[in-house]
């Protein structure tokens, strides 16, 4: 594929002898549909055809071996009175609405404490890193063991303090807790290094000034370093709060941890329309109930370009 | 790298001693848990529970079972072609595609591309179930192909190179012309060496990505012998829950790559972090 699309390239460039001699506008054209046209036509393919046939999926009734029933509006009819599907749209709502503000104050403290000039902030800047760059997989694993019941490490350690230890995991009360510490602890370095961007663009003149001026800590933070960190602020809690709503950690964690349970008290929306998918082979369902998830993402989305003018993150 | 940041020296030599004790035992406390899998990976069953970092009796027991009761070598291969493969195909597509979007003028540039980034936000566990029903569809279940080609395509990478090329001055593309390079030419031969640091950036952060992926493959494969090391440490953890020494194994096993890669790349890494969240 690679010598074809050289050649037809190489062909467009210089002038064709016994073709019509294309204009040098023309030939740049066709050189750059040449150039995108591998990743659009995937993109296409891979991202955005799905994306439709999702939407439509959801009105048919697919079963496992993948023949389609046009059913209407039944399977949206089944989700108004399917309780699970709103257990699931709960669940994810409340893992949205913690796990957003908790990454945002996490990733924003850790940035201010490391931003000190000292020799040791490279070294602390990698070790809040370093949970990130593991999978979720491992980091599924690793957080089992540390907190089985009674004999794990996080257990043993709270009875050494004198404090009752829990089934963290398969206790309904305490297993999303577990599950949103887990996640904040794994992309806390990468919103970190986010921040730590942000931070950097402040022009030092500022902080001088305020300096001048006598402002304390509290105040040169309010006053100086928030407002001007309003556009990296954006994108960080639009980008948690898709990726929260899209399942973009919570479903290997999930599926490693706790399958949505206990009691379906960690089964997010995404992992309910998997489970129906691929666990049932009810895809028509699946795909009804992906097509509302992808309302709720569309209009994130929405917000996130009207906030940021297309992707483009300027102090406002 | 130096933090050029807008704060002023420490003043005093007890706030700075207060700052390294507090960052550093949070520090220490974040990378516990993978020290804690280490740990429990060289340690023999009777002291899985116990509560030292450093094993009594430290073992190689739990690697030697991984290797050898089971095929890991096999999962770990099949990972590397895998994730390689991935990474190497769409540096090639996204760097052609950015090339185009940056340097070169075609009626519905800006259209189209605003199309592609707005696929950005798509992610995988949205889509997967009409993707499945799709690949089942081209024949992509339990081959190399399924594994491959899906993964390849996303717009994060075509938005990140782009922002590069935008900066590479127009005449240098102008004098090639003049010289009678073809646009391919100019993409080969002036281009990709020019992009060369930003691609071995993100050839470190694709292969990483997708060495670390799971849901992908664990949807597309049922065949055993297709197994990535994420499917098969997942349902190693099923078949023997409890057996805490050996899944910790298998995770370090699983995890190292990873770990070596990023203590060699992470300044890389770290840049194009910053680079995708504010430009």
């Amino acid at each position: 594929m690679t010598t074809r699309a050289e050649q037809s390239i190489g062909a467009s460039g210089t002038a064709a002898p016994k073709r019509r001699k294309l204009s040098r506008g023309q030939a740049e054209a066709l050189a750059a549909f040449l150039f995108i046209a591998p990743d659009t036509i995937g993109l296409l393919v891979f991202v955005a055809i799905p994306m439709l046939f999702s939407l439509s999926l959801g009105f048919f009734e697919v079963n496992g071996f993948g023949s389609y029933k046009f059913v209407g509006l039944a399977n949206y009819r089944r989700m108004l009175n399917d309780p699970l599907f709103f257990q699931s749209l709960w669940v994810t709502i409340q893992y949205v609405i913690m796990l957003v503000p908790g990454l945002y104050v996490v990733g924003l403290g850790l940035a201010l404490l490391i931003r000190r000039k000292s020799r040791l902030s490279g070294l602390f800047r990698t070790m809040f890193f370093v949970p990130n760059v593991v999978s979720l997989v491992v980091v599924a694993l690793v957080w089992q063991v540390l907190l089985v019941d009674r004999v794990g490490f996080i257990n043993q350690l709270l009875e050494t303090i004198g404090l009752p230890s829990q089934s963290w995991l398969g206790d309904p009360t305490y297993a999303m807790g577990a599950v949103l510490l887990i996640t904040i602890w794994f992309l806390m370095g990468y919103y970190m290094v986010i921040f730590l961007a942000g931070l950097q663009e402040i022009p030092r003149d500022y902080y001088d000034a305020a300096k001048i001026d006598g402002a304390n800590a509290w105040e040169t933070f309010t006053r100086i370093t928030l407002p001007l960190l309003r556009p990296t602020s954006f994108f960080v809690l639009l980008v948690s709060t898709v990726s929260a709503v899209a399942g973009g950690q919570g479903f290997d964690l999930i599926y490693v941890m706790t399958k949505g349970g206990p009691a379906n008290s960690t089964q997010l929306g995404i992992f309910y329309i998997y489970m129906q998918a691929f666990q049932f082979n009810d895809y028509g369902y699946a795909s009804a109930m992906a097509s509302v998830l992808v309302l709720i993402l569309l209009l994130l989305t929405v917000i996130l370009f009207a906030l940021t003018k297309g992707g483009r993150f300027h102090a406002t | 790298m130096p933090l050029e940041t807008p704060i002023v020296r420490e003043k005093s030599r007890l706030g700075g001693i207060v700052w390294a004790l507090f960052t550093g035992i949070l520090a220490f406390a974040t990378i516990c848990p993978l020290a804690w899998m280490i740990s429990t990976a060289l340690k023999v069953p009777d002291e899985v529970y116990d509560m030292t970092l450093i094993p009594a009796h430290p073992t190689l027991v739990n690697f030697a079972y991984v290797f050898t009761k089971l095929p890991f070598v096999r999962y770990m291969l099949n990972t590397f072609f895998i994730a390689g493969s991935i990474t190497v195909l769409a540096l090639l597509l996204h760097s052609m595609a950015a090339y185009a979007f940056s340097c070169l003028r075609f009626p519905g540039r800006d259209v189209i591309f605003m199309a592609i980034f707005s696929t950005f936000l798509i992610s995988l566990p949205v889509i997967i179930v009409p993707l499945f029903i799709l690949a089942r569809q081209f024949g992509m279940l339990n081959n190399y192909a399924g594994l491959i080609i899906p993964p390849i395509f996303n717009a994060f990478g075509i938005f990140l190179l782009r922002q590069f090329y935008i900066g590479i001055p127009p005449e240098l593309q102008e004098a090639a012309i003049i010289d009678g390079a073809s646009y391919w030419g100019i993409y080969w031969n002036i281009i990709l060496p020019l992009s060369r640091p930003i691609l071995a950036a993100m050839s470190v952060f694709f292969f990483l990505a997708n060495w670390n992926s799971f849901l992908w493959p664990l949807t597309i494969t049922t065949n055993q012998n297709l197994w990535v090391v994420q499917v098969a440490i997942a349902s190693f953890h099923d078949q023997y829950s409890g057996s805490w020494n050996f899944i910790m194994a298998a995770s370090t096993v699983v995890a190292l790559p990873t770990l070596i890669l990023f203590f060699i790349f992470q300044r890389q890494l770290i840049e194009s972090i910053k680079t995708s969240g504010l430009k």
